[in-house]
């Protein structure tokens, strides 16, 4: 006789996550609204947490009076630059350490020993180096953003398929050709993934920078806020600098999506 | 141009390697170097294209290379080393972009050497659309283009299934037909080695030495998976390796 058959269990599925639209989108409004909710039926009290509308409204009011870009250009300026400096020295260097054994030796334990300095510790120090205007902002953030760009390159340097290497030279290409045109794009994965976190790094410490001696700039907008007490205003400097990591982060994205599409 | 090597030994640290090869490399012909794996047969294939540098013993050329040779010595690699950010086309270039050739020039070698390997429809493709015997073309195109006087191919299609291996050897055994030319085969497939080889060189396990030479005069387009004298080569072969292969199995890989 024929055995009742039960079907075997599925047990596979999962440890694949995908991207589902507009859900990121979703749990932001729902938290606001929660806040909002809360604000408005007083089981949060304004001492604790701004209205959303109210963050909003202040963020319309600087928008229109053109005070947003009294602050936002000098801060983007500070953010450019520095970073620019720090990620192109780190990308050198992290090079230098990736391809020469001296470079290596002599640079790694010194990148170890400046990695962990918190890079706003030293602020007073580029003040008096660098003088208390724009140079000693540049040079935090480039600093900053130069010993994890560091480390990124020369892991993803160290991790280029060496058989692609072998292969270069055994066609005989020049040195600097396999550098160019088989390490370079091969770190590229790497160096690219390394730069979100460097200028996530460098946004943290433009705050901290602006801080310290500036009259303007979004760091100084919060700072001022902050010792007023003035919640809505603080609230809308820390959106401004949210939107801009995320600006940040999606250009990374877009220039992944552009320089790698090799990939998958 | 030949290639002879004169007692050739190669050593990591203290590991001997390879001990006492004397060989020579006869133009024209594809010699295929076999042995139990780790016996050094694709260190002796760096040694030969001066990707290392041997410990011991010389490796001559014999010969200046021919006119239009733009890489005397040419690899085609097990695991195919495409640049995976560059199309087919984009992989060929890149051997002839440091010669300095003309746009033109380089342009037509591409398309000729995508000809003779079947791959001018799939020029713009990138590697990772490619199955592996397509990816091994590309590879051996690559090769061609430089226009080699010595083609030093390491396992070239172990890392392919074996309905790919015949069909890739199909392909090499025309090529070689349409254009002889010269070439050190490194393989661990006996079958392979009987049915592409001029000449079969057998070396030992570790440290490998050359234990048996063989010659098969039976011209390669007229060789055939059940030709019965490569059949026979082929158990002689193994008669000849499967002690030591057993031996090697059973060693440890840093002992």
């Amino acid at each position: 006789m024929a055995e009742q058959g039960t079907p075997v269990p599925f047990r596979g599925g999962g440890f694949a996550p995908r991207a589902k639209r507009g859900v990121g989108v979703v749990v932001f409004i729902a938290l606001i609204a929660l806040v909002e909710w809360g604000t408005r039926s007083g089981w949060i009290s304004s001492l604790t947490l701004p209205r959303p509308s109210d963050v909003l409204a202040t963020f319309g009011e600087l928008w229109s009076s053109g005070r947003l870009w009294e602050h936002l250009a000098p801060s983007l300026t500070r953010f450019a630059v520095g970073s620019l400096f720090g990620v192109c020295a780190g990308i050198g260097v992290g090079f230098a350490i990736g391809l020469f054994s001296y470079a290596r030796a002599g640079l790694v334990p010194l990148v170890a020993a400046l990695f962990p300095i918190p890079k706003i510790a030293l602020l007073p120090l580029f003040v008096i180096w660098f003088g208390i205007d724009e140079a000693s902002k540049y040079a935090l953030i480039a600093f900053g953003t130069f010993t994890p760009t560091v480390v990124a390159t020369y892991g993803a340097v160290d991790n280029v398929d060496r058989t692609l290497i072998r292969m270069g030279q055994s066609f005989g290409l020049s040195w600097w050709s396999i550098v160019r045109k088989i390490v370079l794009p091969g770190a590229m994965p790497g160096i690219l993934s390394g730069l979100r976190i460097s200028l996530a790094i460098a946004i943290i410490l433009l705050v901290a920078a602006e801080m310290l001696g500036a009259q303007r700039g979004i760091g100084a907008y919060i700072l001022e806020a902050g010792s007023l007490y003035d919640l809505e205003r603080l609230f809308a400097g820390v959106t401004i600098l949210s939107l801009l990591g995320v600006a940040v982060s999606f250009a990374i994205g877009a220039i992944e999506k552009r320089l790698l599409r090799w990939r998958n | 141009m030949q290639l002879s090597l004169v007692g050739v030994a190669h050593a990591y640290g203290d590991a001997d390697v390879l001990t006492d090869i004397t060989l020579d490399i006869p133009g024209g012909r594809i010699l295929c170097i076999v042995g139990p794996s780790g016996c050094g047969k694709s260190t002796l294939l760096r040694l030969i294209g001066g990707l290392e540098r041997p410990t011991r013993g010389q490796i001559l050329q014999m010969g200046r290379a021919p006119e239009g040779c733009l890489n005397p010595l040419t690899y085609v690699f097990q695991d195919f080393a495409l640049l995976p950010w560059r199309s087919v086309a984009g992989n060929v270039r890149l051997v002839l972009e440091d010669h300095g050739l003309p746009g033109a020039e380089a342009r037509r070698i591409v398309t000729d050497v995508l000809a003779r390997t079947r791959l001018s429809d799939f020029a713009d493709a990138l590697p990772r659309q490619l199955s592996g015997g397509m990816k091994q073309r590309v590879a051996i195109a690559r090769a061609l283009a430089v226009n080699p006087a010595v083609m030093l191919m390491d396992e070239p299609l172990s890392a392919l299934d074996s309905q790919t291996r015949e069909l890739l050897m199909d392909d090499l055994v025309a090529l070689w037909t349409r254009a002889p030319f010269t070439s050190v085969y490194v393989t661990h497939n006996l079958a392979e080695a009987v049915r592409l080889g001029h000449r079969i060189v057998v070396l030992s396990r570790r440290p490998g030495r050359i234990a048996e030479m063989v010659d098969i005069d039976i011209p390669l387009a007229e060789r055939t998976a059940d030709h019965p004298d490569l059949a026979r080569q082929q158990q002689h072969l193994w008669s000849i390796m499967r002690d030591e292969a057993r031996a090697a199995d059973s060693e440890l890989v840093d002992g």
